[in-house]
């Protein structure tokens, strides 16, 4: 018998307008507390909600990325205390949201069930003094509504996944579609992506779903790991000990490496939802809902598939290239590797000098001017510049932010190495080492590295390493 | 067709907690006896058959009233602050919270 | 300056600068320091911002500009109404104090047309009531008799026009709260079609019932005040984007060919001398050439109760924000949990509580479904039964109030009893329909007995037409005396 988890992931976005969801004030992170503030978002009386057109566009992106049928919705208030709360309810999508049944697919080819993506307003930021600065144990709280009315769209998964891996892949991609779509951020760290998990456990697929339990304050994928496979863990101790698994809410406390249940003071809170009087329906018509899918980028699968597709032209795509894909995808940077390609440089060599060099400053290599780029790698494929140099130069146009590849070359005093001056540095390469030398000759292949090694050496990285192999193959004939 | 069953002093204590009033067993007491003559009297609302009748949320059926993404000014802090009823730190301070947000 | 001029020609004369806004300001103030510690309209009178404003309406007409349609007008306006920097305070003992940093929209259209705010008005506590009894500051006394409501919940609203202390005042009606004051005070109230008057710094009671609208002396004057304040808001998302009817230049074109119901559920539970004035208004409209029909909307009988669901579950949510977190009262305790239930439980009235009581049962899981979206079927049945009369007429006519002004006391302890009082006015709340009280000669005791007209949605030009009509024809009612601490 092997246990079995059952996991769906639900996804709060905020999405990356320059106001809030139903008031003109300035969608900020990290501006003074309290600053970005009005009557709507402070809940002062008489205030009124009025919706962001930006606002209900991206989230229209993010269910057409998401494969959703788009539709006519409407406003809840959800009603409950809580002093992040600034009118002690929050406008939400209850019963008739505007994204539903969608889906994700994992690189693997995973489907899982997007059930629906609504839109719904953000709550102000506590904090807690005390000496923890966590909720428990705190003496007061304090509250900053800047972040109160940021608008949200909410992703609910379907209990499709089976495993953590499927979770943090799921999440990784979904991040990467919220990016691509231009709704999100995607920065984790600040909050503008939150996950919550809900995990249950059955003994086989044959059997209905366990009780879940939802999982909260995970700030990164792999808390996201750890906290399933805990969870899982906790439950099945729990039910193989004759006890059964109580539908709550627990906390993932990342130092202790556990889950905890939360003490909340209502056992079940009754929001009382009913459909918000201050708005009205939002009905985006064909149009509307065409021109959003006609303007929404590439996603990230298409870019990977575009990426392979050039890769397979010339070779069997290896493992590590698709690593390097998935990387240069991810980074926004595949663009550039398309463009290199298109400028006459070998895939393999576009791909690889993204995914390692360009990757390492992926700010910077997002703003350079592609021809400038592909200026760059064409230099290194004709030979004009190693490897190793090139390396260097992408180095400088990353710091100035530009510039002219072959111009800097120069500066460095990087010029390609004399034929002649090659040929002698590895002829001496092969009399410094004549058993070696034997050995290659009789066809130890791996010894090419060898020698590459020591010319390198010798000449400081100037030598192109692809002339050094040829040359080597033309000495042993 | 009967509507639903009557309003009780338990109904009556556990929405005071929900919506955050306290009431003395008095006051309970008053209120029971009062709302549950208001219910009895919308009880004939309660009562009749209407299926099939859309319920009215909006008295005019309006769509789509949007806003262009554009900041406006807001409010100034001081202003705001000076009329809270306990500040810190350009915060709102309140007692201790004791449970997570749902 | 002895019987009230109407404001459509104080301000005609200010900016003409014929008259001096200051005079006018000044005339009205010594009238509320003579007559207010009787009555009580007021929570506050702006005496010297009121006189501020009007030094710059009449500095603008020196310099030869036009400070707006209202020039000069002194204006009262219920607490519930957000006026900038000023005390906001809903009659309630949670928002005491409270100054709200921005205005109301229909605040700052007053401003832009020169109108003049006298005073912040007394009402019923949070807009919940029918007498002004509730209110955590007093009672407002009816100017034509002490001893008797002045209605609710904007009763001080309603006094502060019959008593002469502002020739024009604002109010907000949810269930009637303009038009039964109107009625009981002897003065034109009015609630327009849901949706023609911004709601933005309204304190909200319930969202899609609120609507505000004027008090004046006469229809002339209401419709000066409904032209300034209607139109379409950005702020407020309910707000119509069809043009809001412009009513001032419709009022004489009389009622010839119209067709006007006399609503019979609404005479069924109304007092006989009640009765008689309807019927002698019907009989007005009929001599000035109108048809006149008894006509029956059975589904209004059900409107009372759909409306004490509707509006308490809204109210309960709308006032979840007074927790003494962010403004207002606050009463300290341990926790957040205990210090917004001390808060609530100190700051909050009676009626008040029993209305989020009420409220919160109704939507409240395993209730709602039987409850309140029961009630919002209610209503759009009401409202097949509203259009169905008005495929046949042009207005409906009926009586605003089942009675003349009860006394102060005499419904407080009876919460069922006092909401009774509101069955003539709700159903038009619960349709979004404008309908408009005129005064219509006093009542048995003496006291005044309003009118009620109703249409469909935006036929506001209709109303006034037809409203100017009965008002020609209305007995005279005699005014009150505004003396300090005599009742007349």
């Amino acid at each position: 018998m092997s246990w079995q988890m059952v996991i769906g992931l639900e996804v709060h976005c905020e999405l990356r307008t320059a106001t809030k969801l139903f008031c003109a004030c300035p969608n900020m992170f990290g501006d003074e507390p309290n600053t970005n503030v009005c009557p709507n978002c402070l809940g002062l009386p008489g205030s009124l909600p009025v919706l962001n057109q930006q606002a209900v566009e991206l989230a229209m992106a993010i269910g057409t990325a998401l494969h959703c049928e788009i539709r006519p919705s409407t406003f809840h208030r959800k009603n409950y205390f809580y002093p992040d709360q600034a009118k002690d309810y929050q406008i939400s999508q209850y019963d008739e949201p505007l994204n539903v049944n969608g889906y994700l697919d994992l690189p693997d080819g995973f489907r899982v069930g997007i059930e629906r993506a609504h839109m719904e307003e953000d709550t102000g930021k506590t904090s807690h003094a005390g000496t923890s600065g966590r909720i428990h144990g705190a003496d007061y709280s304090l509250v900053d509504y800047n972040r109160s009315g940021v608008p949200l769209v909410e992703i609910v998964s379907a209990p499709d996944m089976r495993t953590a891996d499927q979770a943090r892949a799921y999440v990784t991609e979904l991040r990467a579609i919220l990016v691509a779509s231009g709704a999100s951020d995607g920065k984790m760290e600040e909050g503008s992506m939150r996950v919550d998990a809900n995990v249950s456990v059955r003994r086989s697929v044959d059997d209905p779903f366990g009780t879940r339990c939802e999982i909260k304050n995970l700030n990164s994928v792999r808390s996201l790991g750890r906290a399933i496979e805990f969870e899982a863990e906790r439950q099945i101790t729990l039910i193989e000990s004759g006890e059964q698994v109580v539908q709550q809410t627990r906390h993932w406390d990342e130092g202790a490496g556990r889950t905890q249940a939360l003490r909340s003071k209502e056992d079940a809170y009754d929001y009382r939802y009913f459909l918000e009087p201050d708005l009205v329906p939002l009905v985006p018509d064909p149009e509307w809902i065409r021109a959003v899918g006609d303007t929404l980028g590439m996603m990230p699968a298409e870019r990977r598939a575009r990426l392979i597709a050039l890769l397979e032209e010339t070779g069997t795509v290896t493992d590590a290239q698709r690593d390097q894909v998935t990387t240069v995808v991810d980074l926004g940077l595949d663009d550039l590797v398309v463009e290199a390609v298109a400028g006459g440089v070998g895939s393999g060599l576009a791909l690889a000098r993204t995914a390692n060099e360009a990757a390492t400053d992926a700010e910077a290599a997002r703003s350079l001017d592609p021809k400038t780029y592909v200026e760059l790698l064409m230099l290194e494929a004709s030979g004009s510049l190693s490897a190793t140099q090139a390396k260097a130069v992408l180095a400088e146009l990353f710091a100035a932010g530009g510039g002219d590849p072959a111009a800097i070359a120069r500066d460095k005093g990087f010029e390609a190495m004399s034929e002649d001056s090659l040929v002698a540095t590895v002829a001496q390469a092969v009399v410094d080492h004549p058993d070696e030398w034997d050995r290659y000759r009789e066809g130890d292949d791996k010894l090419a590295g060898f020698f590459t090694g020591l010319v390198m050496k010798a000449t400081r990285g100037q030598a192109n390493g692809k002339a050094v192999a040829a040359e080597l193959r033309r000495l042993r004939g | 067709m009967t509507g639903p069953a009557r309003l009780t002093r338990a109904d009556v204590a556990h929405v005071a907690a929900l919506a955050r009033l306290h009431l003395s067993e008095e006051e309970l007491d008053l209120f029971t006896g009062q709302l549950a003559q208001v219910l009895d009297h919308a009880a004939d609302v309660a009562s009749l058959d209407l299926a099939g009748v859309e319920p009215t949320a909006h008295a005019m059926a309006v769509t789509n009233v949007l806003r262009p993404d554009e900041p406006a000014p807001c409010l100034d802090r001081d202003e705001v602050l000076g009329q809270a009823p306990s500040v810190e730190d350009h915060r709102f301070r309140v007692p201790r919270i004791l449970g997570e947000a749902p | 300056m002895t019987a009230p001029r109407p404001a459509l020609e104080t301000a005609t004369m200010v900016r003409a600068g014929e008259e001096s806004a200051v005079d006018v300001l000044e005339h009205h103030l010594a009238v509320i320091e003579a007559g207010e510690e009787s009555i009580h309209a007021f929570n506050l009178v702006l005496a010297d911002s009121a006189r501020a404003s009007a030094r710059a309406v009449d500095e603008t007409v020196a310099a030869g500009g036009d400070p707006g349609l209202l020039a000069g007008v002194p204006v009262a306006l219920k607490d519930n109404l957000c006026t900038r920097g000023v005390p906001t305070t809903c009659s309630s003992r949670i928002l005491d104090g409270w100054r709200p940093p921005y205005d109301a929209t229909v605040v700052t259209r007053l401003a832009a047309a020169g109108a003049v705010v006298i005073g912040k008005t007394n009402m019923d506590e949070f807009a919940m009531g029918s007498s002004t009894e509730t209110s955590a500051f007093g009672v407002t006394r009816n100017p034509h008799d002490h001893s008797r409501v002045p209605g609710g919940s904007s009763g001080g609203s309603a006094a502060s026009v019959a008593a002469g202390f502002a020739p024009l005042a604002l109010g907000s009606d949810t269930g009637g709260s303009i038009r039964q004051p109107a009625a009981l005070c002897g003065v034109v109230g009015m609630k327009p079609t849901y949706g023609t008057v911004s709601r933005y710094g309204l304190v909200a009671f319930a969202s899609s019932l609120d609507q505000i609208g004027p008090f004046a002396t006469s229809v002339a004057d209401a419709a000066l005040l409904f032209d300034v304040i209607g139109g379409h808001d950005p702020l407020d998302s309910t707000s119509l984007h069809r043009p809001t009817p412009r009513v001032l230049s419709v009022l004489d074109e009389g009622v010839d060919g119209m067709t006007v119901g006399v609503l019979t559920e609404f005479l069924e539970g109304a007092a006989p001398d009640v009765t008689a004035r309807v019927r002698q208004a019907a009989e007005a409209l009929a001599a000035a050439g109108a048809r006149i029909e008894e006509v029956s909307v059975p589904e209004v009988a059900l409107g009372l109760s759909a409306y004490y669901l509707i509006a308490p579950g809204e109210a309960s949510s709308n006032l979840a924000r007074y927790d003494g977190v962010r403004y207002g009262l606050r009463v300290d305790a341990e926790d957040t949990v205990a210090m917004n239930t001390a808060t609530r439980s100190e700051g909050f009235g009676d009626e008040v509580k029993r209305r989020i009581m009420l409220g919160t049962y109704v939507l409240s899981a395993g209730y709602m479904d039987a409850y309140y979206n029961q009630a919002l079927r209610v209503r759009t049945r009401i409202i097949e039964g509203f259009d169905a009369a008005y495929a046949r007429c042009d207005v409906l006519l009926g009586p605003t109030a089942p009675t003349t002004a009860f006394a102060i006391g005499a419904k407080v302890d009876d919460p069922l009893t006092m909401y009774l009082s509101d069955v003539c006015t709700i159903p038009s709340n619960l349709a979004g329909h404008p309908a408009i009280s005129v005064p219509f000669g006093p009542g048995d005791d003496g006291l005044p007995i309003g009118v009620q007209l109703l249409g469909p949605n935006l036929s506001e030009g209709t109303l006034f037409q037809v409203a100017a009509v009965v008002e020609a024809a209305a007995p005279e009612l005699e005014a009150p005396r505004i003396t300090a601490g005599v009742t007349s």
